[in-house]
């Protein structure tokens, strides 16, 4: 103990002159924050997490939290973050475990770009009154198109790949069924089937109860294969493999054991209560021919009926790993930026490696473009996805739809406290606790991501109204209708756009 | 704004420039005088079968011989001149409009299936693009272009277009927001055989534009309607569509539309979108192209600028107004007004 306890988090504090002793703030935390002894509800600060679980539960608003009621010394380099990790480290010997996306505080691209609408030379385009194309088809597509005049008829030659047809650009990206709940991926399913659009099943195979939605699931096989088999292929709408995540490039999968309940181990075929740790690389890729034969594997294995798409983390090479991709039989290739979300990553590895995914789409378009390889695939942007602002901005830039992780979750209750690694989520996201699975209605749930995903849908109708485009794809790679505000030239030369005022 | 007219004669009887004056000149009230021109094809008799190379310099010192230099790495000048111009008070040459005629060595780009075309491309984009002071403002064969910063009426007399002959004739009256006052902004613009009049801003100009490079031409003009003619090489020329094909892929009909066709059409309506989903272009436009056979006018989907059209006879006008057609041939029939994103088509028969 000689470096002693290190100062709290959060305070929490409880009004007891409104408190009437219900006790559901006792019910709702799973950490132990609170305990009711007699007449009075005493407080634990020390476990808490800042997942507002009491907060929303209190039917007084008795609860209050400060975030880091004590203060360090204040230092520019030696944070109270870095103070703590150290001490942490000291302790343990051990890496640090962290989850949500990357906490450091790197600016943000977005945030520094804005969009385009028309002024008197053109007209803007009213959603309401015109028709506004949001229809996005994900997948290879011929670079020309042969046709032939028979008895006078036009016939089309050229075959079409399988294509995902999406009514909006929006889609739900690779959440396991392990790393959040059956309520919370059932939720899920029901949103993307009645927005017409798709989610992913993430490394954690496709349970049962889930079969219903399968024409709107895309299965994922990662270096661990779990769940993986011919049934799992032939039930999804497309297939995806993960070579990388955004949170934690360069590593695998890592759900602790203590998730790993007797339905997940079933559904991803590994032993209960056994950590689910799949390796960092494929252990049959090795290089960019290695992941074209299992492409072309997965391909055949059901009929070449289904798009496969590729996943890679956002790194510095990723425009010429994405060519590399499109030349490998694949249709689509996903960008995750190094903001995206995880169940559990090492913290240096969140907060550290990989790119963001403003800067990766642009380079990806434009090296696609430059090989003339553009059609070969589309390009799926996800990690830091927040407001349709963002998803306009990235199709700008060149993608050409979005996986959305973390801004979903939210939509379910999620307050982005980072504990998903601990399997106790108080919202019965992140955890396969049965009571707090409980907590997650999914009649409930799936409505408001479902509401979350319309209204971002017409949001990004008005912005493409706006500036007099009524149909995605002039809206994809159109670099011209954003500007940079106060990005540096080097940024602005990779994205492809000028400033403000230019 | 911008006022646009075209006109074709499908048994090839040329007229001369004068009728196509007065109809420019009916639409002032859709420009500034701050930018006219004319295309007209058959121009040029005696040269037939050369690239009539046309280039505004700035100087002739110093950046005709770099052209030259050019031109005889890729072929043969067979003639030069000074396009024959007659000051007017109200237009400033600021340039110096010359024509090459100009026969490309086709030995010289063996792996290419339109050896000719392409070099004559590759010459446009590489001047355009690396001598400053030089612009090729158009190249097709036996197709002059006359175009200036001033009032439609300035710019045909500068030039005097009623000198000039032919059988198919674009005009266009420019309302400048973008380059006011540079003549290679002036309408039409040319690439080889196609010519482009437009009324319009293209608000997915960025993709087009980013697409179109991507098969290695290079937009060098600062403005959105260069990127039509290309487009309309690469797709018909290039891919070998037809130019009904071609006008589906720039302003295809809507999803909701596709859903309802005949399961045929919608499997080949469905492949144009997902094929040249990149070349569709967006925001309100009028245009009218044309090449040596054909002469063709559509607007965006949903019709944000005008484009009517009229025939009489072997003659098909098509316009930004009425009054236009009427000030050229007052005995026109019918004036149609075509849906949104539905072309009317002239083609010279035979």
């Amino acid at each position: 103990m000689s470096i002693g306890s290190v100062p709290l988090r959060y305070r929490i504090s409880v009004d007891h002159d409104q408190c009437m002793l219900c006790g559901r703030c006792v019910e709702s935390c799973p950490y132990g924050v609170f305990r009711k002894e007699g007449e009075h509800i005493h407080v634990n600060s020390r476990v808490c997490v800042a997942c507002h679980r009491c907060i929303s539960m209190c039917p007084r608003d008795a609860i209050s939290l400060v975030e880091r009621p004590v203060d360090y010394r204040s230092h520019p380099l030696w944070t109270p973050q870095v103070r703590e990790a150290i001490y942490n480290q000291a302790r343990t010997g051990k890496i640090i475990l962290s989850g949500m996306g990357n906490a450091q505080d790197y600016p943000v691209i977005f945030d520094r770009l804005v969009l385009d609408a028309c002024q008197v030379t053109n007209p803007s385009i009213d959603p309401l009154r015109e028709p506004m194309e949001l229809r996005t088809y994900l997948g290879k597509k011929p670079s020309h198109l042969d046709f032939q005049k028979i008895d006078g008829d036009t016939v089309l030659e050229t075959k079409l790949s399988p294509n995902l047809m999406v009514e909006t650009p929006i889609m739900i990206g690779h959440m396991s069924y392990g790393a959040i709940s059956l309520n919370a991926q059932k939720s899920l399913a029901r949103a993307v089937t009645e927005c017409g659009t798709f989610m992913g099943t993430g490394e954690g195979g496709l349970h049962e109860s889930l079969y219903p939605y399968q024409n709107h699931m895309i299965v994922q096989v990662a270096s661990g294969r779990f769940g993986v088999d011919i049934n799992y292929l032939e039930r999804g709408a497309a297939i995806e493999i993960k070579i990388g995540q955004g949170a934690k490039p360069g590593l695998g999968g890592h759900l602790p054991g203590e998730k790993v309940c007797a339905d997940v181990s079933c559904t991803r075929m590994i032993p209960e209560g056994s950590d689910a740790i799949s390796p960092a690389p494929h252990h049959d890729i090795y290089s960019i021919e290695d992941l074209k034969q299992l492409v072309r594997s997965l391909k055949e294995a059901t009929e070449w009926k289904k798009p496969v798409f590729v996943k890679i983390a956002a790194v510095h090479n990723s425009a010429a790993i994405a060519a590399g991709i499109a030349r490998s039989s694949a249709d689509a290739v996903v960008i995750d930026g190094f903001r995206g979300g995880t169940g559990a990553a090492p913290r240096v590895f969140r907060d550290h490696v990989g790119i963001p995914i403003e800067a990766a789409v642009a380079s990806v378009d434009a090296k696609l473009r430059s090989q003339g390889i553009r059609n070969e695939v589309s390009i799926i942007a996800s990690g830091g996805i927040r407001e349709s602002a963002d998803v306009a901005k990235v199709i700008a830039l060149g993608a050409d739809a979005v996986y959305i992780g973390t801004a979903a979750l939210v939509a379910m209750g999620c307050r982005v406290c980072g504990t998903c690694y601990k399997g106790l989520c108080p919202w019965g996201i992140a955890t396969q606790r049965p009571d707090l699975v409980a907590r997650l209605d999914p009649d409930v749930a799936s409505a408001n991501v479902a509401n979350l995903i319309h209204a971002w849908t017409l949001e990004l109708s008005e912005l493409m109204g706006a500036a007099g485009i009524n149909s995605i794809e002039s809206l994809r790679g159109n670099r011209d209708r954003l500007r940079g505000y106060l990005l540096d030239e080097s940024i602005m030369k990779i994205l492809d756009i000028k400033t403000v005022g230019a | 704004m911008c006022g646009i007219i075209g006109v074709i004669d499908r048994t090839r009887q040329c007229m001369d420039g004068t009728g196509i004056r007065a109809a420019l000149s009916q639409m002032d009230e859709r420009g500034s005088g701050e930018g006219a021109g004319y295309a007209v094809y058959g121009a040029f008799p005696d040269f037939k079968d050369y690239y009539a190379v046309h280039v505004f310099f700035d100087n002739l010192h110093e950046t005709k011989p770099l052209v030259e230099e050019e031109l005889s790495k890729w072929g043969i000048i067979e003639h030069q001149e000074a396009i024959p111009t007659y000051d007017q008070p109200n237009i400033r040459k600021v340039h110096f409009p010359w024509r090459f005629f100009f026969k490309p060595d086709s030995h010289l780009m063996p792996w290419s299936t339109t050896p000719a075309d392409d070099i004559v491309t590759h010459l446009v984009m590489k001047i355009n693009s690396s001598i400053p002071g030089a612009l090729v403002y158009a190249s097709g064969k036996n197709v002059a272009v006359f175009k200036a910063s001033g009032w439609p009426e300035d710019v045909a007399d500068f030039y005097r277009i009623q000198d000039y002959k032919g059988y198919l004739w674009l005009g266009h009256n420019r309302y400048p927001t973008n380059t006011p006052g540079w003549w290679g902004g002036a309408h039409p613009f040319n690439l080889l055989h196609w010519s482009v009049v437009h009324n319009g801003e293209i608000t997915s100009y960025g993709t087009n534009r980013r697409y179109i490079e991507s098969y290695g031409y290079r937009c060098s003009m600062y403005t959105d309607t260069e990127v039509v003619a290309y487009l309309f090489d690469l797709l018909i020329r290039r891919h070998g569509l037809s130019i009904e094909t071609a006008v589906k892929a720039l302003a295809p009909p809507f999803w909701d539309e596709i859903d309802q066709m005949p399961e045929r059409d919608k499997e080949i309506m469905r492949a144009i979108r997902l094929t040249y989903g990149s070349a569709l272009m967006n925001g309100p436009f009028a245009i009218v192209v044309a090449n040596h056979d054909s002469m063709v006018g559509f607007t965006d989907r949903i019709k944000l600028r005008p484009l009517v059209s009229g025939e009489l006879g072997n003659r098909l006008y098509i316009s930004s107004e009425e009054a236009a057609i009427r000030t050229m041939e007052p005995d026109v029939g019918e004036i149609i007004m075509p849906k949104a994103g539905e072309p009317v088509i002239g083609r010279v028969r035979g």
